[in-house]
């Protein structure tokens, strides 16, 4: 040993990972947080390449207005500036515009006009970005304003100004009608309910406002065009790199061997980084223009004003209901406002996401639901923080709708979800919009949310705080909520499911080296999700190793197969279930190889203990180990085995998974305030089996997180001019640690029965059932005030203004 | 990223240096003490200094001390400073109140006393409490030292009395006896600019209420104080019905505007229950109670 090395011994978080890590399935530690924690992480703006040049976006003002005339002269006069490039230079490459994922056209940079306030007009192309961003001030765009189209619900108006003027012969901002059941069995019902005495229809006017995404690290590129090999390649923050190579070589017409896109770390994805921005592009022509590496990287402010918004639908919810409780049928009307392009990411079949579950957890007779969309002069986008393709939005109509229902009948609210739950005998359960739920316990997951909570003990001590408030005292108002949510995720079958014709099946390639070491190589993409660690997981459970010998590979299209990516909470049911095929694959090989070294007949072999062992035979048996050395050795290797272990899988799978979860919060309001703060927060979730049930309950506390934030400060309104008032940090607040309780979870766990190893898609679930919850909680807490309800964001003074039985329009500027 | 145009950036090695560095560089050069206004303005692009002078090493205007009958706070102590102050645990709770709702820990630890007020920001919490409290603003130039009460400092929303060339040292805030204090705000999430705010002063002479200052945050109080209310208050016995009466005083006169916080009728309504909740708890502090 070298002198030098003496005395160096491995750092002692190593020696206890070492200890403390599972063989397979379980809680350990996350494999890529050493590097994360100790700034090793390696993230889009962390690109650094020789002779790399700065981009930056010019962005429109105005939400509404006709470009007279642009002039980039005294930019291009700049001498740092080496590009200045309009949409005008655009068209001329055929590239001012650009197709979105919802069938629909997207300016890359503005030639008309623009359409909402942060569109982009221009790109500039410097020597470093303080140049770039200084020249933005020098280019002037002379615009000729327009009246823009602010409020989604005056958006259908006669009168109303035409935004996308673009397309010939279009003379409205209607873009499409979807609907989804059976609308006469639904009227039906309902037609029963107004007419019996015994029966009622019950009706809310819900709003889930826009909201952003607003992951930590913001969108941006390094396009890096080799000007003598041709090829492109692309550092992006993208959660789909697969999907994008194949967009760009079928619009930019580049042949797709030549593009490389490489997602490096990723610092939170929740949608924001699912489709194609003009920035990319931009950056992209700027180095083919420049012959140079360019990097764009956008802003706070250009994240939230420009990049894919959630939500933005105004909803009316209809229940059909006994007056003793029992929910008979569910009507929803949605106008979706999508902004100036219809650009939400979403599967083909489905232009309202996955809003056809809005039946949600219940056993209805019958449900329709009829979409609309609009253009307005806002940033379009539309399914993106953790939306799982709009469930978001059908668990929050129909969570809101159950609750005003029991507001309505006078009933609690635990009692009416228990009464109308589906049972665990009806699943497989086909529901009335043709949604194919594969298992769950629902009575017993709101059972085990409602023990944990002391749902009853809850109700007295709010019954004793309101009496004391009646007799005078300063107490609080005290509010519980529930919310009860079935997620329909892991899309999904090709048969039914793509994204421009792409079906949405995902590979996995496994290779085992000679010393038993396994490098996993996944289409999907980790914006934080923990996939090196629990994919790891899944192989070593596979193979009776541990996950430090497996290395998981992602986010390169050079290096790894084909897939859709990381959205929807489709990687564990879609790329997991990819990853135990794949592994099961070697172990069957391996089976072989085996048995040639046992001297035995495969069907002899049994996989036992981590190692396959001859049936009956004391100590003869083989880990995966000792066979990956004997299959590249000079062992004599059976017919069929071609000398190695390497397996490859593409996963198509037969159905989506659906978890679900029962919440339980409970909110503290100020009467005089308003203000809230959340006390508790009970989170019972079941997502079938947990590979890591730590990284599990990490999904869950940020979703839940999330849902706070939505619930009580979240929100993109705008004023009447079209004013983006959610553009900063200062404007759009997202929640901290001190408005969060110590969250209480539980589990369930009703195993998925198609997914190879029982699991569901989970990284979504908090955020899709947590609103509710808070929102109920609230509204629970104001019913001595009469309130029935209030939109999100329950701010102090939307609490206090529905007290006043005068409730904030939540999407328009507060006047 | 969001970055700044171009400026020149001097370290000043003392008050004097300091002071000399803003009248060479004029009008358009810029003090920077904690930065978290003036950066975040910058990196906007709504301020573009020609240079920034850095006093953050002039240490002469640190130190939260007792001067006779009042408490001296330099310029340059730092926001945790004052929420870790056992002089301002004693005497003026008011300020303990505010600081514990100001921002966030790494703002805190930046943010200085005098930059708060030098932003005149019209939420800005100091300066409601040290217009509540009656302070005084040591300022000073080449020229020597002037003071200015804190209730003629604000000229208007990020409008001081003070002139290029000069530099807030030092808020000299009295100690009364028999007098206690509190503040409160309601904001829609840790760290966001204050919905409303209030901060209450109240002597005491047994029941009586003798002296009242009541200091408001983000509702376009003039001067950030509620006048009307304080002179309601001097001589009114010191009950709940006074303080109410107070509070819906100074929502009368308060001119605030609706914004993404909350429409104008609200910020009026928190004004009143601030009020009164600030001079109740103010009064029960005077009497020892808290």
């Amino acid at each position: 040993m070298s002198a030098g090395l003496e005395g160096v011994r491995p750092p002692e978080e190593w020696i206890r990972a070492a200890v403390d890590t599972p063989r397979g399935y379980g809680a350990m530690k996350r494999k890529e947080d050493a590097r994360f924690v100790r700034g090793r992480g390696n993230y889009v703006d962390d690109v650094v390449l020789p002779g790399m040049l700065h981009g930056a976006v010019l962005r429109s003002p105005l939400a509404h207005a006709r470009i007279v005339a642009v002039d980039t002269s005294a930019a291009e006069a700049h001498p740092k500036v080496r590009a200045v490039i309009t949409g005008e230079a655009l068209a001329g490459l055929g590239l001012s515009w650009m197709p979105t994922l919802s069938q629909d056209t997207e300016a890359v940079l503005a030639t008309d006009k623009v359409r909402f306030q942060g569109q982009e007009v221009a790109f500039v192309v410097a020597d470093d970005h303080y140049a770039a961003r200084d020249a933005l001030d020098l280019i002037d765009v002379e615009y000729e304003p327009l009246d823009p189209v602010v409020d989604a619900t005056r958006a259908l108006d006669e009168d109303a100004p035409v935004v996308r003027d673009d397309q010939d012969g279009r003379t409205t901002n209607h873009i499409f009608d979807w609907s989804s059941g059976d609308r006469a069995a639904t009227d039906a019902v309902f037609a029963q309910a107004q007419a019996r005495d015994d029966e009622r229809v019950v009706t809310a006017d819900i709003l889930y406002p826009r909201v952003h995404p607003a992951p930590l690290e913001t969108c941006g590129a390094v396009a890096d065009m080799d000007p003598v090999t041709g090829k492109l390649t692309l550092w992006t923050t993208t959660q789909a790199p697969h999907a994008h190579r194949t967009l760009y070589a079928m619009v930019a017409g580049l042949p797709e061997h030549k593009i490389r896109v490489v997602s490096p770390d990723i610092g939170g994805g929740f949608g924001n980084k699912v489709g194609i921005y003009p920035g990319y592009v931009c950056a992209i022509v700027g180095s083919i223009l420049t012959g140079a590496p360019v990097k764009w990287v956008e802003d706070r402010s250009e994240n939230l004003m420009s990049t894919s918004f959630a939500r933005d639908y105004h909803m009316r919810g209809e229940a059909a209901v006994t007056a003793d409780g029992r929910l008979r049928a569910v009507r929803v009307h949605v106008l979706a406002d999508h902004g100036a392009f219809n650009a939400t990411a979403q599967p083909t079949a489905f232009p309202a996401g996955f809003f056809g579950v809005f039946t949600g957890s219940y056993d209805l007779e019958a449900a329709h639901c009829a979409v609309t969309g609009v253009y307005t002069n806002k940033a379009p986008g539309g399914v993106a923080y953790a939306c799982s393709f709009r469930i978001t939005e059908a668990v929050y109509l129909v969570e809101r709708l159950v609750d005003v229902v029991a507001h309505d009948l006078g009933m609690d609210p635990a009692e009416l979800r228990m009464r109308n739950l589906l049972r665990s005998d009806q699943f497989p359960y086909r529901s009335p919009t043709g949604w194919e739920y594969d298992s769950g316990d629902y009575p017993h997951t709101l059972q085990v949310a409602l023990d944990k909570a002391g749902y009853d003990d809850l109700r007295r001590e709010q019954a004793d705080l309101r009496r004391r408030r009646e007799a005078g005292e300063d107490v609080p108002l005290r509010g519980i909520g529930l919310a009860f949510f079935t997620e329909a995720v892991g899309a999904g079958p090709r048969r039914s499911m793509d994204i421009l014709g792409l079906g949405m099946a995902d590979g996995a390639e496994l290779r085992v080296h000679p010393t038993g070491k396994a490098v996993l190589r996944v289409s999907c993409q980790s914006q934080g999700q923990g996939h090196e660690t629990t994919f790891a997981q899944l192989v070593a459970a596979e193979l009776g190793i541990s996950p430090d010998d497996v290395d998981v590979v992602h986010g390169d299209t050079d290096q790894t197969p084909f897939g859709l990516g990381t959205y929807g909470s489709r990687s564990t049911p879609v790329s997991g279930a990819a990853t135990a095929i794949v592994a099961r694959k070697v172990r069957e090989r391996a089976r072989i190889v085996a048995a040639a070294m046992m001297e035995a007949n495969p069907e002899d072999l049994e996989w036992s203990d981590g190692s396959w062992q001859v049936k009956g035979v004391a100590g003869a048996s083989r880990t995966i180990a000792e066979i990956a050395l004997a299959a590249h050795s000079n062992l004599e290797l059976p017919d069929g085995v071609e000398g190695h272990l390497d397996a490859t899988c593409v996963y198509n799978p037969p159905n989506l998974t659906y978890p679900c979860g029962a919440y339980v919060c409970v909110v503290d309001v100020d009467p005089g305030t308003g203000a809230v703060t959340v006390r508790r927060f009970v989170a019972v979730d079941d997502c079938g089996v947990r590979i890591n049930p730590m990284i599990v309950e990490g999904q869950i506390h940020g979703g839940l997180a999330d849902g706070i934030g939505m619930a009580l400060m979240e929100a993109i309104a705008f004023d009447l001019d079209g004013n983006c008032l959610g553009g900063s940090f200062m404007d759009y607040l997202v929640p901290t640690a001190l408005e969060c309780p110590s969250w209480e979870l539980g589990e369930t766990v009703t195993p998925s029965p198609h997914h190879p190893v029982g699991a569901k898609g989970v990284g979504e679930s908090a955020t899709v059932g947590s609103p509710p919850a808070v929102v109920n909680a609230v509204i629970d807490a104001l019913a001595p005030h009469g309130v029935r309800h209030a939109d999100m964001p329950l701010t102090p003074a939307a609490v206090w203004s529905a007290m006043q039985g005068r409730p904030l329009r939540t999407d328009l500027a507060i006047r | 990223m969001q970055v700044p145009a171009t400026f020149g950036y001097e370290l000043a090695p003392d008050l004097a240096g300091a002071l000399a560095l803003l009248a060479r560089h004029g009008p358009d050069a810029r003090p920077i003490a904690g930065g978290h206004s003036l950066l975040p303005m910058m990196k906007l692009r709504l301020a573009e200094p020609t240079v920034l002078v850095d006093i953050n090493g002039l240490t002469e205007l640190g130190g939260i001390t007792v001067d006779g009958d009042a408490i001296r706070f330099g310029a340059m102590v730092r926001h945790a400073e004052v929420l870790d102050s056992a002089v301002v645990a004693e005497h003026l709770p008011i300020l303990r109140d505010a600081e514990r709702v100001i921002a966030d820990p790494l703002v805190r630890n930046r943010g200085t006393v005098g930059g708060s007020l030098c932003q005149a920001d019209p939420s800005e919490d100091l300066s409601a409490a040290f217009s509540a409290l009656g302070a005084t603003v040591v300022i000073t130039s080449r020229d020597g030292e002037r003071t200015v009460p804190v209730r003629e400092f604000h000229r208007g929303p990020y409008e001081t009395a003070v002139a290029h060339d000069e530099l807030v040292t030092a808020v000299r805030v009295p100690i009364r006896p028999a007098t206690g204090s509190a503040y409160e705000k309601v904001e829609r999430r840790t760290g966001d600019w204050a919905v409303a705010a209030a901060g209450a002063v109240v002597s005491l002479d047994g029941h009586t209420v003798v002296r009242a200052g009541i200091g408001l945050a983000a509702v376009g109080a003039e001067h950030f104080v509620a006048a009307e209310a304080e002179e309601a208050l001097r001589g009114a016995p010191a009950t709940a019905e006074s303080f109410a009466e107070a509070g819906r005083i100074a929502a009368e006169h308060c001119r605030p505007t609706a914004d993404q916080r909350g429409p104008v009728d609200y910020k009026r309504h928190l004004v009143g229950v601030l009020v009164a909740r600030t001079c109740h708890r103010a009064a029960a502090r005077a009497r020892g109670e808290v």
